[in-house]
């Protein structure tokens, strides 16, 4: 299943998509529980009872302010997120 | 002045955006002989559903507004449908809450997300065809794929802002002075169909719809235009996500054909139809969900 946490609103469209199919049995030992700096992943039981990662629901509606540090601009080259993730599950939409 | 001059002078306030709360049971089934009895609730934070299913069929829903409290708005969701059946809790097997209210229902067995609830609906609703969903609640909206059994393969929710909601139309609804039901019907009673207003805020909207109205629009048409930017909105959150032929919408939207058919336009394709009020989709799946799960049961033991 790909789960996209996130919103659209005037500017702009901020998703992070997480493709549960490649959370459940994760290899990379839930490496985005940490390497996220704000802390933003969650294990939880899905409605199919399967252990996958979210988004905390707060965060879900600030994703483009949570998010800004790890941007380039930030002085990051590649998402820690992304990169802590080595299956491939996550993915930012901007 | 007495209470009772003040009562004369006060005009009554008209609630243009209150919707028909319904409650229906399939007379042509009897409960008292089936064998597992389950129900959904669904504590949505516009509107709240209680559907019962006996033997995995849809037996019978109440729909009402929400209330302050959750659990008060489960309680008597359930026993609306309830009382019109002669049913009482101990009757029933099992029972999921769903819904944003959905771990405030206290009498539930277990909660469920109204996504995964919303897909499961809708493939009872639609049939095994359907395969994308959209469910535009009262204060948020979902894009959902599903597989041939209702599974959900991907989803994505918008609930940051009223755009795109029911609870944007009751606005527009009120503005305009114009029940709520009227609204699809009066969209289309335009000489020529207007831009849409705002799309991503019901604030920046309502301000539009008014700036409208006083440059010379006509109700209906403001309603056009309103009815429009609801469905440009949707209809991006669906572009996220792609959309597949077999398409349902669920929630109280799908009641107001000037969205519907301008989202029929915008995407190129039909929605599905359905006899079942498309506002109970979440409960009726929360409450399959529960006979899956009283079946296995069963079956193991």
């Amino acid at each position: 299943m790909i789960a996209n946490y996130g919103y659209k609103d005037g500017s702009g469209e901020y998703y992070i998509s997480i493709d549960t199919d490649k959370c459940i049995g994760c290899t990379a030992e839930r490496a985005c529980l940490t390497a996220c700096p704000k802390q933003m992943f969650e294990i939880i039981t899905d409605d199919y009872d399967d252990e996958v990662a979210w988004i905390k629901k707060p965060n879900c509606r600030t994703l483009a302010y949570d998010c800004s540090e790890c941007k380039p601009a930030g002085g990051y080259s590649s998402l820690p997120c992304t990169t802590a993730c080595t299956p491939g599950a996550i993915k930012h939409s901007w | 002045m007495n209470a009772e001059v003040v009562a004369e002078t006060v005009p009554e306030k008209k609630e243009f955006w209150r919707w028909q709360e319904s409650v229906w049971i399939d007379e042509t089934k009897d409960w008292k002989t089936a064998k597992i009895i389950t129900c959904g609730i669904d504590v949505g934070s516009v509107s709240s559903q209680a559907v019962l299913v006996v033997d995995g069929e849809l037996y019978g829903f109440n729909s009402m507004r929400t209330g302050s409290s959750s659990p008060d708005s489960a309680t008597n969701a359930l026993a609306g449908v309830m009382d019109k059946c002669g049913m009482k809790l101990e009757d029933i097997h099992y029972v999921i809450g769903t819904g944003y209210g959905r771990v405030n229902v206290p009498f539930a067995h277990k909660a469920i997300t109204e996504i995964a609830c919303h897909a499961r609906g809708a493939n009872y609703m639609g049939g095994n065809g359907v395969r994308t969903i959209l469910d535009m609640g009262g204060q948020d909206c979902k894009a959902i794929h599903c597989d041939e059994k209702g599974k959900v393969t991907n989803f994505l929710m918008n609930d940051k802002c009223a755009a795109g909601t029911g609870r944007g139309m009751e606005v527009i609804s009120d503005l305009m002075q114009i029940p709520i039901a009227e609204l699809g019907a009066r969209s289309f009673d335009v000489d020529v169909e207007p831009a849409a207003v705002s799309s991503v805020c019901v604030v920046f909207a309502k301000s539009e719809a008014l700036g409208l109205l006083k440059a010379g629009y006509t109700k209906n048409k403001v309603i056009a235009a309103y009815c429009q930017a609801m469905a440009e909105r949707v209809v991006s959150l669906l572009e996220r996500i792609g959309v597949e032929e077999g398409f349902f919408i669920t929630g109280g939207i799908a009641k107001n054909p000037g969205v519907v058919n301008r989202i029929e336009r915008l995407l190129g394709i039909k929605a599905m139809e359905t006899k079942v009020d498309s506002q109970i989709a979440g409960a009726l799946g929360a409450a399959l969900f529960g006979y899956t799960l009283m079946s296995k049961k069963a079956a193991a033991a």
